[in-house]
């Protein structure tokens, strides 16, 4: 085995990977990235798959990420611009069998007196359901950059954190605490539906809160992730998202840069096969060309099954084993960017509308998405899926030839195991082709403009991000996975039981999102081992 | 004449204009454009000094048509406005309208706004912010229908000593009957004009609501009636200044509607803005009852204020403090005016217990702008009751014929 070279290895390159490791060499450590792809991103990349046409090839919206660790590591300066969406347009199949749209618009009075022409009530009830939600994320937002207590420690610093969490609960008063407990159990057509009437505005919001989680819109506990759609911000404008310009893949280029220029090192098409163990102490890594690097600190970007999977059984406890084997990820998601020759038209939507810069629905109603989830559930894609259907050459044209664009499509259901059978090439264009269909209902000139089509499914997003089953967030988030639970009870601290060896992936706290804060976090932790802690 | 804007598409044009707009455009000078509630609104039309003393001084008119307007009617109406405000609605008499605040159940302030009784069975609730959600919400077992009628119904505030006179002289002979917060409806112009003894500038005034399509006829009459006794549009700037004379609170500014609120703590309840009057705890159950019955045990923590400020610069968004050198604040200002009618240098704030009560000193701390020159300054500052002006002609009925 080669000679400690390096004071910190780090595994992958995603995101949180790229965030855990400038923290580290700017703390004065000699840091390596091990990526086992060609190209650094993980699932936050731009890589062209057709000419001169630069999708964003996963994560496809930029909200999450904290503004702490963008500013500390100086993104902007290494060319991250984020540009702010607006718009939005829910169509809507009228009885009669015509469409109209319901568009989302920056301005306050028009997006009420758009919501008006379908419910007048509604109209008002949105204002208070944005005022709860906006209170929920406000709630939760300091815990984000936080290590979570464990609630079984006496530790003092979990004792204090315990503390920490309790006042701010107490805090908010009893009312909000009632509906604070509520909200964290109901499921998210529940919750909407003591806010709200029409369909249609429920359907484009729930969908929503299904995205990336094996479960329905009817499931306890989907509420939640309603606030993974809200508690962002774009230069201080709650739950605004955006496009950083050049695609998602310019989050990862701005951290690789940054992480280059504080004298950190990134090797490419080095996967790591297993985690060296020697009595209970990480040693190093061994990469799939055989090759092994010695380290006596190695920061895991992996999820937690794949990470504990690497590693010898010999040196971990049985549960630990079982509950990583058992940790949900379950992939439900798939994705498609597509090509386009000109920009399509949607039924319903006015040609010069600005609603069709942002997120485009066409989802009709709660059932129709329940009935999406039970495709999923029998094995097979959703005939009806949630589609969250973007144009981002719209706002960045620097994604395209002159007067072409791309369209983002995110399909929730899509199985990561198949009913009728493995997941082949064949398979994979008919679920490309059923969504093909599904857009081209709704508009009728979308098919004659596709160039070129990049489909992933679950298996797809597995095998080239490495995250298990496809799941876009490292692991569903629901309750009995978050915080003190995420992921795993009493190692929730981005430490594992083997002494020098971390975990900054989405699989820990806060989840999933390209958000940054379990890689900044992790970073912390270790720091906070090596006696460099602030 | 027609709104031209009102016509293109939501996502060309999200701002609307008023039914009275097309009436009042030629007049607009500087271009002061304020939107309000999604409507193109002027904070002045030429000259807010002008606009200011025109309501003091003779007959200033602004457009409230952006307020909202839902008609509340049916068996239960009485009975379930009676439940909604805090307010004893039962004591009201037919044409008469009163001031009303209403609360969520945790007593915090949802808004304040204007009801008008027609009959046991007909009411128009009028505010700033829109409540349709609440109203229906409110109304469940409840015998009644609750109507958004803002844009059927358009409105003009016409203020000032001669408005009386101008009304009459439009032909609304009797108004000058009306006595404070009465209504009657007058034909004379053709068409129905709901004329209330209201207003927010704390003056005599009217105003007058009509059909949305009657708009242009009434407007083209109230200045045709108004033009030799200087009769003017007033905007915003002007509103604020005479309502903030007045010691009359405004949404957003001294509270925020709890439907807004996302801060814990940042509600407010009726007897922080100084509103006890409003609260009927011997009228029966009200929607917030038991939280202002515990919230009136004690005296509030802060409330809300009229201030006399030393010196002659107006005190905007200033912290108040125990003494000179501003080391405990006890308080902050919400809105601030020098009066021009008062020669006063006046504000509402709120002050902490016990500093709202007795006269005790305390100081602002105020920063000037000069010559791009930023200057601190602390004056002392005392309270003092409110409404900061309260003319005779206000209450006066008839008010004097000029």
């Amino acid at each position: 085995m080669k000679k400690q070279q390096y004071d910190a290895v780090i595994v992958g390159a995603g995101h949180n990977g790229l965030v855990a490791a400038c923290y580290l060499q700017r703390a004065g450590l000699k840091v390596l990235v091990l990526e086992k792809n060609p190209h650094i991103g993980g699932a936050t990349t731009s890589i062209s798959r057709y000419e001169n046409f630069t999708y964003s090839n996963c994560s496809y919206v930029y909200s999450l990420f904290r503004q702490e660790i963008a500013r500390e590591l100086e993104l902007y300066k290494f060319g991250l611009q984020v540009i702010p969406y607006e718009g939005g347009a829910q169509i809507i199949k009228n009885a009669d069998g015509s469409y109209d749209s319901m568009g989302t618009y920056w301005h306050g009075d028009a997006n009420r007196r758009e919501v008006e022409r379908f419910n007048k009530r509604d109209a008002t009830a949105m204002e208070r359901l944005d005022r709860d939600i906006v209170r929920q994320c406000k709630f939760i937002k300091p815990l984000l950059m936080r290590t979570p207590p464990d609630p079984t420690s006496f530790k003092p610093r979990d004792l204090m954190e315990l503390l920490y969490l309790g006042q701010r609960f107490y805090g908010i008063g009893k009312q909000r605490m009632h509906e604070t407990l509520r909200f964290y159990t109901m499921s998210v057509a529940d919750y909407l539906n003591e806010y709200l009437e029409n369909d249609a505005l429920k359907s484009y919001l729930a969908g929503g809160a299904t995205v990336g989680t094996a479960l329905g819109v009817y499931s306890p506990g989907t509420a939640y992730v309603l606030l993974h759609h809200a508690m962002g911000d774009i230069d201080g404008t709650v739950g605004a998202w955006g496009f950083p310009r050049g695609g998602m893949g310019s989050v990862s280029k701005a951290l690789n840069d940054s992480f280059i220029a504080s004298g950190g090192t990134v090797r490419v098409d080095a996967g790591v096969s297993d985690f060296i163990v020697e009595k209970g102490k990480v040693k190093g890594v061994k990469l799939e060309s055989g090759e092994s690097l010695s380290a006596n600190l190695v920061v895991s970007g992996m999820d937690v099954r794949r990470t504990f999977n690497a590693i010898d059984p010999n040196e971990l406890p049985k549960w630990v084993i079982e509950r990583a084997k058992h940790f949900r990820f379950r992939g439900s998601s798939g994705k498609i960017n597509i090509a386009l020759d000109s920009l399509p038209s949607f039924k319903g939507i006015p040609a010069n509308s600005p609603c069709m810069t942002g997120d485009i629905h066409i989802s009709q109603s709660m059932d129709e998405l329940e009935l999406a989830y039970d495709d999923w559930k029998a094995g097979k894609w959703s005939q009806k899926p949630y589609l969250d259907i973007l144009i981002p050459s719209l706002i960045d044209p620097t994604m395209v030839p002159e007067g072409k664009h791309w369209m983002s499509v995110f399909v929730q259901y899509c199985p990561y195991k198949l009913a009728e059978g493995e997941w082949n090439e064949t398979r994979k264009q008919a679920f490309g082709q059923h969504i093909v269909d599904r857009i081209a209902r709704y508009s009728p000139d979308f098919k004659d403009k596709i160039l070129h089509m990049e489909i992933r499914t679950p298996k797809d997003i597995e095998n080239e991000t490495g995250m298990s089953e496809g799941n876009i967030f490292q692991g569903e988030l629901t309750m009995d996975q978050l915080i003190f639970n995420r992921p795993i009870p009493g190692y929730a601290q981005y430490r594992s039981p083997i002494a020098g060896l971390y975990m900054c992936g989405s699989s820990n706290h806060p989840g999933g999102g390209v958000m940054g804060a379990p890689g900044a976090n992790a970073a912390r932790e270790v720091l906070l081992d090596l006696g460099k802690g602030k | 004449m027609t709104n031209v804007n009102n016509q293109r598409p939501l996502y060309e044009r999200p701002i609307l204009e008023t039914a009275f707009y097309p009436s009042y455009k030629h007049l607009i000078q500087n271009d002061q454009y304020e939107e309000w509630g999604g409507y193109t609104t002027l904070a002045s039309f030429a000259s807010e000094g002008q606009e200011y003393f025109s309501v003091r001084n003779a007959c200033g008119v602004y457009d409230i048509c952006p307020m909202l307007k839902y008609r509340i009617s049916g068996s239960d109406a009485e009975r379930f406005l009676n439940r909604l405000m805090t307010r004893n609605i039962k004591k009201m008499l037919p044409d008469r309208v009163v001031y009303c605040v209403w609360c969520d159940d945790n007593g915090h302030l949802i808004e304040d706004g204007t009801l008008f009784k027609f009959s046991e069975t007909e009411f128009r609730l009028c505010c700033a912010e829109h409540q349709i959600e609440w109203l229906l919400d409110s109304a469940i077992g409840y015998d009644v229908d609750i109507e958004d009628v803002s844009t059927d119904i358009a409105a003009l505030a016409a203020q000032g000593p001669v408005s009386c006179s101008v009304l009459k002289k439009m032909g609304f002979s009797g108004v000058d009957n009306l006595k404070p917060f009465q209504l009657a409806v007058f034909s004379q112009l053709g068409f129905d004009v709901m004329i209330s003894r209201t207003g927010f500038t704390g003056d005599l005034g009217y105003e007058l609501w009509v059909n949305s399509s009657d708009a242009a006829a009434l407007w083209e009459a109230l200045f045709e009636a108004g033009k030799s006794r200087g009769i003017r549009m007033i905007g915003s700037t002007a509103l604020d200044m005479l309502r903030i004379e007045a010691g009359l609170i405004m949404v957003d500014v001294e509270f925020m509607s709890c439907f807004h609120t996302v801060r814990h703590l940042r509600e407010k309840n009726p007897f922080e803005l100084g509103l006890h009057w409003l609260v009927d705890f011997n009228k029966g159950p009200f929607i917030g009852r038991q939280a202002l019955l515990k919230a009136k045990q004690n005296k509030p923590q802060r409330q809300l204020v009229g201030l006399d400020i030393d010196w002659n610069k107006q005190a905007d968004s200033a912290l108040i403090y125990d003494s000179k050198d501003c080391s405990r604040q006890i308080g902050e200002i919400t809105s601030a005016l020098w009066s021009p009618v008062l020669k006063q240098n006046i504000a509402l704030a709120f002050l902490d217990a016990p500093f709202y009560e007795g006269n005790k000193s305390m100081w602002a701390e105020v920063y000037l702008h000069r010559e791009c020159l930023w200057e601190r300054k602390v004056f002392e500052c005392r309270v003092t009751p409110k409404p900061f002006y309260s003319p005779e002609r206000k209450s006066l009925t008839p008010p004097e014929d000029l």
